[in-house]
């Protein structure tokens, strides 16, 4: 036996506990608040008022939806396939921890210091393709079905100009590291990415909006289409989870947009914490801003977009970035 | 071929500039105020309600509120393409029963006929008399036709858009005891004008009540 004392626990599997569970409560406090949040921007954008009822302007309203669904029943449609039914909604929302491990909220506060953050971000991301086709494939549902088809074919557009738009702004910082690129950067504006890189900016944000697969790029989900694309089936927690995930993938996106382009944590004055957490909910403002703007894109559309407009356009830009890193 | 190459670009740039045009639009939405009320704590102004096609309600006689204005043409009954309307009718009494048949020659002999009538008629002028009319809303489909086929403008669309019932039944609607009550239902300026049977249906009362509880409570 060893003696509790003797025991030697790493520094960083501490900080990855604690910061597993720090980010489990981020997740669940942040899906909610932008549920009202985007309901709120919905209505005022419709000139009404939004979740009004339940609580003071309506501000229990997520949380009793999220005990509602936390109290229905789990239904398992006849024919569907059980393991990739329910398994989809796991692989949906598991990955999401991860995303967000290496991501600096503020100076030395990440869960996992790694020089492959980014990488682990654009891999990791790509899961929820997968999960959607789970769940498309495993409800034995047409629109579930379709809905899983559009979202691979979404994903085959969106994620090539969002490497290049990435890979600009990782072969200028010279590092995969996402606190060394934001230490690249400075406090004021003029200081940071979005300066040096518009074009990449623009293309990345595209490309966060139809990752997280938002209007005008919500084509799975596509409601009034495919009643609710590959979640139709899913009931209570199942479309939860696939809910939650959806936010705290949208949070992901804006988390590592302010990172890349934005100067991170850095802002004018005083650095910290705050700053980051403002340009996040700045971004998603502008995402559910765009959500209640623009009508949904067809499926050429998307795929004309992506591959007619914005891969050559981050091949330019990627190019242009070599020559200037070369001769400067 | 210069054309071609630059053509989808600058069709793309326009697409862009559409793109923040239409994020100013919804921008621009989203400061002014809210068009909604919040139902049972407010309810629509007389001022919104402005050529609303509520259900059909008679129009009284200017200087009797209790009496309609209606003939009992029939016009109405006759024209609705649902049949929802039902008139009951009271003909006038026998001295003007007789003179009927110089009715019909009112068309070549106008002269006679009034003076007969005149002198047979009873002090109220000896007209047919509407003693009931029922409207079946459920079937009513508010085409207005009955509103424009009115000779005497007796017919008009209420405003009252708080109808709701238990039953079907709660919707067949005796609009002459509905003008009966109309006096003492709410004036048009403070709101939604007396429902079929207020008594059951008039939703008023009880949000007036909520109101000073919903104060409360939040």
């Amino acid at each position: 036996m060893i003696a509790l004392a003797d025991l030697q626990i790493p520094g960083a599997f501490v900080r990855l506990v604690v910061a597993l569970a720090a980010l489990a409560a981020f997740v669940g406090v942040n899906g909610m608040l932008l549920v009202y949040l985007e309901r709120k921007v919905a209505g005022h954008i419709q000139r009404r008022p939004g979740p009004f009822e339940v609580g003071p302007h309506g501000i229990l309203q997520a949380v009793a939806d999220a005990l509602k669904l936390v109290g229905k029943q789990l239904v398992t449609p006849k024919g569907a396939d059980w393991l990739l039914f329910w398994g989809a909604p796991v692989v949906s929302f598991m990955p999401v921890f991860l995303l967000f491990l290496p991501i600096e909220f503020g100076p030395g506060l990440y869960g996992l210091d790694t020089n492959l953050g980014l990488l682990l971000i654009l891999a990791f991301a790509g899961l929820n393709v997968l999960a959607l086709c789970m769940a498309g494939w495993g409800s034995n549902n047409k629109w579930a079905l379709l809905g899983a088809a559009r979202a691979v074919a979404q994903s085959v557009a969106y994620e090539i100009p969002l490497l290049l738009a990435v890979l600009a702004i990782a072969a200028m910082a010279g590092t995969l590291h996402l606190g060394e690129i934001v230490a690249r950067q400075g406090s004021w504006p003029w200081q940071w990415n979005v300066a040096l890189q518009p074009v990449a900016f623009f293309i990345y944000f595209v490309c966060s909006v139809a990752e997280t697969n938002r209007a005008p790029f919500d084509l799975p989900e596509a409601e009034s289409e495919l009643t609710a694309g590959f979640h139709t089936e899913y009931p209570g927690m199942g479309f939860g989870l696939f809910f939650l995930a959806e936010y705290a993938e949208m949070i992901v996106v804006s988390a590592v947009g302010a990172t890349l382009f934005l100067g991170g944590w850095k802002g004018p004055l005083v650095d910290g914490v705050w700053w980051f957490l403002f340009k996040i909910y700045a971004w998603l403002l502008v995402m559910m801003w765009i959500r209640w703007t623009y009508p949904r894109v067809r499926f050429d559309q998307i795929l004309n977009l992506c591959w007619k407009w914005l891969i050559p356009l981050a091949l330019v830009n990627l190019l242009a970035t070599f020559v200037a890193l070369a001769v400067v | 071929m210069r054309a071609s190459l630059f053509e989808p670009i600058v069709e793309a740039l326009q697409g862009l500039k559409s793109l923040v045009v239409g994020l100013r639009i919804t921008g621009r939405e989203f400061a002014k105020p809210q068009r909604t009320v919040h139902y049972p704590r407010q309810v629509v102004g007389d001022a919104a309600l402005q050529g609303y096609r509520g259900h059909i309600e008679l129009v009284p006689l200017e200087d009797d509120a209790q009496t309609p204005r209606c003939i009992a043409c029939m016009q109405c009954e006759r024209i609705c393409p649902s049949n929802c309307i039902r008139l009951k009718v009271e003909k006038p009494a026998k001295p003007a029963k007789a003179a009927q048949p110089a009715e019909d020659t009112v068309d070549t002999d106008t002269v006679t006929p009034k003076t007969k009538r005149t002198a047979d008629m009873p002090k109220d002028g000896g007209r047919k008399k509407v003693t009931a009319f029922h409207l079946d809303y459920t079937l009513c489909s508010l085409c207005g036709l009955c509103v424009q086929v009115c000779p005497v403008v007796s017919l008009r669309h209420s405003a009252n858009l708080y109808l709701a019932g238990p039953t079907r039944e709660a919707f067949h609607l005796d609009l002459l005891a509905r003008l009966h009550r109309q006096p003492e239902a709410p004036a048009p300026g403070e709101g939604p004008r007396g429902g079929g049977k207020p008594e059951k249906l008039a939703p008023r009362k009880p949000f007036v009540k909520k109101d000073a509880e919903g104060g409360e409570g939040v």
